[in-house]
């Protein structure tokens, strides 16, 4: 995509900056875990920015002290979806907000071949674009398969 | 440290002044404190000396139990100094394990000993998560590894305090859930011993049992601690501390009859050490209310209102024939 000549997705926060470490991982997870947010880890191997519902991998963790925690659920899920898209999401469910507060990308698959665009011919000369991810034209659980 | 810490990928890093005076990427931190060199400056550090006072002050008695948390407390403020001069690096194991009769202070201590271990900063919260085996362990299969695995997790950082631990195994019922739940604890308790201490406590005779029909876990525990059960005298010191942060007082007569109630007690089975002062001294306040209660008219003082009278404490059935 034009914006983005790296060719990565960028969703959420940090996207734009280069992976984060665990370290600063964590250090973002215990900015939360002060906030009073409740973390939970979900995964999609869709990229599509309209797909916003991602797999939960495990339950929404709330009532947690310390980032050791998260961060174990978090290195679970890579261990089984190595090659997905992993994000954390921090649910703040403070009355009246009762929202995902923060939400990041953790884990990407090696090559993103990213979007193409896709032009429809529709009445008269209108035409209709939008995008499709190249990922998604290989079945579930085999995109972005080495 | 040769690039700065985030670059756009794609962008090509801007170039940094020659000499910058950044320092090398891995040494400490300048501003961080300098490493400390003496138990004092540990002390002063991590404060806790005020803890081990607090310690000392609130709970009477166990003098074996406090002389093993002053040992255990030295060793975390040693192993520090070492560390400063590049010395072992792996963290102690801090698992321990209380065994004593009923009401002889196990809760408490395993909160002094959060706070204690978390002023040393080796557990990184200080909080406490006290469980039962109903907490750990599920009711059908595939149950019992989720919940472990949370109830862990929300521990992370602080301390799990597992109370009647020998009720997790189940001997008597090989389909038991309970040998799921010991085999999780006993994997977080060896891989992440730096982010989680664990605290099992129960009574003596069974906790025995349970460690010899899990060798596994009797091992990776290193502080077997015994609380022993109070003296008398310590029974009466107990019962003052708590009618104190009660507000309540005994009058001398009431004193005197109080010690007699806990000599026949003592003889009675189902003694629970301070909980059982505890029933006696709530018993004895229903019968100062109800007391002052029967006289309607009468204008109540604060020393009246505080003061547990001897006909209080001699009601009681220890005390019949």
């Amino acid at each position: 995509m034009m914006t983005n000549p790296t060719g990565r997705v960028t969703q959420g926060q940090f996207s734009f900056l280069p992976d984060l470490s665990d370290a600063e991982i964590t250090a973002q997870i215990e900015y939360g875990l002060k906030k009073g947010y409740a973390w939970s880890v979900e995964y999609t191997d869709d990229p599509h920015p309209r797909n916003t519902y991602w797999e939960m991998y495990g339950m929404p963790m709330f009532d947690l002290a310390d980032a050791a925690g998260v961060l174990q659920e978090m290195n679970a899920c890579r261990k089984t979806f190595p090659q997905h898209y992993i994000r954390l999401m921090a649910f703040d469910s403070t009355r009246g907000i009762e929202s995902i507060a923060m939400c990041f990308i953790v884990n990407r698959p090696a090559v993103e071949p990213g979007f193409g665009l896709v032009r429809q011919e529709a009445e008269g000369r209108t035409m209709r674009y939008t995008v499709h991810s190249y990922a998604t034209d290989r079945p579930e659980a085999e995109r972005y398969a080495p | 440290m040769a690039s700065p810490l985030y670059a756009i990928p794609g962008s090509t890093p801007a170039a940094m002044p020659a000499g910058s005076p950044t320092p090398p990427a891995g040494a400490p931190d300048a501003a961080a404190p300098a490493a400390p060199r003496t138990v004092a400056e540990v002390l002063r550090a991590s404060q806790v000396e005020s803890v081990m006072d607090e310690l000392d002050r609130d709970l009477v008695g166990l003098s074996p139990v406090k002389q093993r948390i002053r040992d255990i407390a030295a060793l975390l403020v040693i192993d520090k100094l070492r560390l400063a001069h590049g010395l072992q690096a792996a963290t102690p194991s801090l698992h321990m394990c209380f065994t004593g009769n009923p009401g002889t202070g196990k809760t408490t201590v395993s909160l002094r000993m959060a706070q204690i271990l978390h002023r040393l900063g080796y557990v990184r919260k200080g909080h406490l998560v006290a469980v039962t085996r109903d907490d750990l362990v599920g009711q059908y299969i595939g149950h019992t590894a989720p919940k472990t695995k949370e109830v862990l997790k929300k521990a992370m950082g602080g301390v799990l305090f597992i109370d009647e631990a020998y009720y997790l195994y189940r001997p008597e019922n090989e389909r038991d859930y309970g040998q799921e739940a010991i085999e999780i604890l006993l994997q977080v308790m060896e891989n992440q011993r730096d982010d989680l201490v664990v605290i099992l406590a129960g009574y003596k005779d069974r906790m025995d049992t349970f460690f010899q029909s899990n060798p596994g876990m009797s091992s990776r525990i290193a502080h077997h601690i015994d609380f022993p059960d109070y003296a008398q005298g310590e029974l009466m010191a107990i019962a003052g501390k708590m009618l104190s942060s009660m507000a309540y007082r005994f009058d001398p007569a009431a004193e005197r009859a109080f010690d007699e109630y806990l000599a026949r007690r003592l003889q009675q089975p189902h003694f629970a050490n301070a909980r059982s002062v505890r029933n006696a001294l709530d018993r004895a306040r229903l019968r100062q209310a109800s007391r002052l209660f029967a006289d309607r008219e009468r204008e109540l003082t604060p020393a009246e209102l505080t003061t547990i009278a001897e006909g209080d404490i001699r009601a009681s059935r220890v005390f019949g024939p």
